[in-house]
């Protein structure tokens, strides 16, 4: 528990209607969005500007109490799962777009900014903030910083980290920290702006994030493809990358997947068909009609047995909400969702989506798999009931087949969930015991007390 | 722990089927409208499920910290419509307050109105009566465009609400006029019995003048049997199953001797608590089970009614360029709860108006029936949003399909001193009609 001068200190910095002791409240902190235990902290606070944020980084180094930053709470790693000794730092007072520079295409945030209500802003003025991962109607600007969130566009537009040009945080001490610029070259100090991207609250603790923005598309066109085998679909996609273009983005969606889907929404999707692409080229409208040409010959010389070419808003719009509506089909089969995200270089994605069958096979359970074809980042989706426990065993183990599948392919545990607490105990399979030590001499000169969401990417470990 | 929580975690642990498809995804932050204002975890359907969950393991020792936090929600069901795993939020929560209730028993107010008056509609109505006579001792006009009061003195039940007195004469006591009006049509006409609900009934009977008329016009027979009441979700709301009980058997009861194809209704909350509610938490088996299934089927929004089934040419209606400017409000149980929210909006242009969306349309108006009444401060601030909302269109009257909202909006609108008025759609095309 925290001591009650230290609980009236909080009162004091952050007023007495935000910070939250009761144990009904400290429950509804205990978890994330991750399928792991919870753990309840001893209280959750909400500061309402940076001067109070930084107050309460200080005071929680003076009495080394552990802090875990929360956006949103949709957090798929357990990196919001908080310690029972320690805070949970609440950002979601802290949401304000201080600035959209539209000379100089940047953005400037507070980390409890709703990644949808930012690109709204930035489109608004004619811009274009690319990441957009899945939880985007609610998850905050910070947590994607802080996990690297992907999304649908990571083939042509890349993922949060190269939309990151500068940010400022509290370190460890309550410290403030400023790195990269509003500049797009910068070439003074240490990439403290790339150190903090994917760090997941265990090195600072952000308070404002400078975002590159760039024009946005004039055109695009979407389409899909339907195929009778699972090959010639992920073959589709080697395809298509082997021959220079980039599609703003490159779906998949399984068989399982689509059947799902289908029965929950009744859009007509053939519930036959092994596998389908769902593609979307953008640009300017001459590279659209060439590249959206050559797509499509591409698909048929792969074996499409049908081709759909959205010719309106309303034809655009529904083919991606049947790809937006996958986890929500998916969802409503079992009480139990897993959802992974192993990468493999996007060569690898027909033997990756092999693995995956062979996977669900042998401990016969039920996995859809949909996902960012085009960049290697599938989610291969484990369907289960957690309270069944032998059912709940066979899952742990396919989970750690999938790791293991996707490493031997020359990938990474994960692609845009980040490492958290569920893939802490797999990453030496990934990087190395040496990276692992490295990491955590980083994190031990960086906050030696370890308040900073502690057991976190790099495990319970003192450095040795 | 004492036996009686025991037993509560035993009662809790019958939801668990339903509250474990929450897949603390977080969605439901997105649309929440009490989320949007607080920020807290706990205001949030994620939350109030994984506090269900902790008093099934045990965490509390005493549920009033749940049932408090389990209160503070409109029921609003925008998180469920919008719930990736489909989680049926309204039933688990509604259920859950009946359970807290039956553990700590019904506050002693609630108790008195439930029980003594609510479940008695012929009792009701009369008290009512009375009330009607003396309702100018403490409230007085407000003279404003909405017609509503204000208190005539400090009240901390009234607060500085702007609220609809009630009707002068309610529509129970205008019964024989209006059925007179369809009698001249040919017995073979659809039968449509019009189940009025209480706030049509005693504060707006002018939108069950306007229900007649409409239905009339196109031809359809109405029945309005007497000794009607609540639908029981004020009741149900606050945990109160017994009163609900009895309100569902008594309506069974009338509607068996009654000869009708449709039962239609002007409320959304009173047509979305009988197509769901009624048989959702009634026996799931046996005749009482069957006739539920039967009414729920049979029961109809009156803008759907008329719409999809009556009159389909009112379906290509289009906007009157010139015509009055009007927005809609998307009441949540109309929209949310049962997907209508095309054919309110052809009857505002079949009235020949010129239809000017607002932003979130389908946003919560912050009523949540008894919500208002306990979280008046928050309620008010949801409703702000939306009185924004309605004045951005530069509209002079706000349509909605549900009297509640209605009550909401016109307090709102009342409060910032504006001009624009409040309607049902069925008002709006009625007036049209001549």
């Amino acid at each position: 528990m925290i001591p009650s001068s230290v609980a009236q200190s909080l009162e004091d910095i952050v007023g007495k209607e935000n910070l939250l002791m009761e144990k009904e409240d400290r429950l509804t902190y205990s978890y994330d969005a991750a399928v792991l235990d919870p753990q309840m902290p001893a209280a959750a606070v909400m500061p309402g500007s940076s001067e109070e944020l930084g107050q309460v980084v200080r005071l929680c180094a003076e009495h080394k109490i552990p802090i875990t930053v929360r956006g949103s709470g949709t957090n798929l790693s357990g990196g919001t799962i908080p310690e029972a000794k320690g805070l949970v730092l609440l950002t979601n007072r802290l949401n304000k777009i201080i600035e959209i520079n539209e000379k100089d295409m940047y953005a400037v945030v507070q980390p409890g900014v709703i990644t949808s209500k930012l690109a709204a802003a930035v489109e608004a003025k004619g811009l274009f903030y690319p990441p957009d991962p899945g939880s985007q109607a609610v998850s905050t600007i910070g947590g994607n910083v802080a996990e690297n969130a992907g999304g649908l566009r990571g083939l042509k537009y890349g993922v949060t980290k190269d939309y990151v040009m500068g940010v400022s945080f509290y370190d460890a001490t309550g410290k403030h920290v400023k790195g990269g610029s509003r500049t797009v070259k910068c070439a003074t100090g240490y990439n403290l702006a790339g150190l903090m991207v994917g760090s997941e609250g265990t090195l600072g603790i952000i308070d404002e994030i400078t975002l590159r923005l760039i024009p946005a598309p004039q055109s695009r066109r979407s389409m899909v493809a339907i195929y009778d085998t699972v090959d010639q679909a992920t073959e589709t996609v080697a395809a298509i990358i082997a021959a220079k273009i980039l599609p703003a983005t490159l779906e998949i969606m399984d068989n399982f997947t689509i059947r799902a889907v289908e029965s929950y929404s009744n859009i007509g999707l053939n519930t036959d068909a092994a596998a389908m692409l769902l593609i979307e080229v953008d640009g300017h409208p001459a590279v659209v009609e060439d590249e959206g040409k050559q797509v499509e010959a591409i698909c048929r010389e792969q074996g499409a047995c049908e081709i759909q070419i959205a010719e309106t808003d309303a034809e655009r719009d529904a083919i991606w909400a049947a790809r937006r509506s996958a986890l929500s089909a998916l969802a409503k089969l079992k009480p139990t969702l897993v959802l992974e995200d192993a990468t493999v270089p996007r060569s690898q994605i027909p033997n990756m989506v092999r693995a995956l069958g062979r996977i669900a096979d042998k401990y016969k359970l039920d996995i859809g798999t949909f996902g960012h074809a085009g960049d290697g980042n599938l989610h291969p989706t484990i369907l289960t009931d957690r309270r069944n426990e032998a059912e709940w065993h066979k899952v742990e183990e396919a989970i750690e087949e999938i790791f293991d599948a996707a490493l031997e392919l020359g990938g990474t545990l994960s692609g845009e969930h980040g490492t958290g607490l569920a893939k802490a105990p797999f990453l030496e399979k990934e990087a190395g015991w040496s990276s692992i030590l490295f990491c955590r001499e980083l994190r031990k000169a960086m906050d030696p007390d370890q308040i900073l969401n502690p057991g976190k990417i790099t495990g319970v470990g003192n450095g040795q | 722990m004492g036996n009686n929580m025991n037993s509560l975690v035993q009662q809790v642990r019958e939801l668990e089927d339903m509250v474990i498809n929450c897949s603390r995804c977080g969605m439901c932050q997105s649309v929440c409208p009490l989320f949007e204002q607080t920020g807290r975890e706990a205001d949030v359907s994620r939350g109030k499920l994984s506090l269900l969950t902790g008093l099934m393991e045990k965490v509390f020792t005493d549920p009033d910290g749940v049932d408090e936090r389990l209160n503070r929600c409109l029921l609003c069901g925008s998180c469920a419509s919008n719930c990736p795993s489909g989680v049926n939020v309204l039933e688990i929560f509604i259920r859950a307050r009946a359970i807290l209730v039956d553990y700590k028993g019904l506050p002693a107010a609630k108790k008195v109105i439930f029980r003594s008056l609510l479940s008695k509609p012929g009792t009701f109505d009369a008290l009512l009566s009375v009330a009607n006579k003396f309702q100018g001792l403490f409230a007085k006009a407000d003279k404003n465009h909405q017609g509503t009061s204000c208190a005539r003195f400090i009240s901390p039940l009234l607060d500085d609400r702007h609220f609809k007195l009630l009707a002068p004469v309610p529509l129970h006591n205008q019964l024989s006029t209006l059925a007179e009006k369809s009698a001249h049509l040919p017995t073979t006409a659809p039968r449509v019995l019009f189940y009025t609900g209480c706030l049509v009934d005693k504060i707006f009977p002018s939108i069950g003048h306007a229900v007649v008329k409409a239905l009339t016009h196109h031809g359809a027979r109405v029945v309005i049997p007497k000794g009607q009441g609540c639908c029981g979700i004020p009741a149900l709301a606050s945990g109160d199953r017994d009163t609900f009980d009895t309100l569902v058997d008594h309506h069974l009861e009338l509607m068996r001797t009654q000869k009708f194809d449709v039962m239609i209704t002007a409320c959304a909350t009173c047509t979305s608590t009988i197509k769901k509610l009624w048989p959702a938490l009634s026996p799931q088996e046996g005749s009482k089970a069957a006739a539920l299934k039967d009414l729920a089927a049979k029961t109809m929004d009156i803008n759907q009614y008329l719409v999809d089934h009556l009159a389909p040419e009112l379906k290509d209606a289009q906007s009157e360029a010139g015509g009055e400017r009007v927005t809609y409000h998307d009441p949540c149980h109309l929209k949310k709860s049962l997907g209508v929210a095309s054919q309110p909006r052809a009857l505002v242009k079949a009235a020949g108006k010129d239809l000017v969306e607002m932003a979130g349309s389908d946003k919560c108006c912050g009523m949540g029936g008894s919500f208002n009444l306990y979280h008046y401060d928050l309620s008010s601030a949801i409703g702000g949003l939306k009185q924004e909302s309605i004045h951005a269109t530069g509209c002079t009257t706000l349509s909605a399909g549900c009297p509640a909202c209605m009550m909401q909006i016109s307090d709102m609108l009342a409060k910032a001193g504006s001009s624009i008025k409040v309607k049902h759609p069925v008002e709006l095309y009625a007036d049209r009609l001549g």
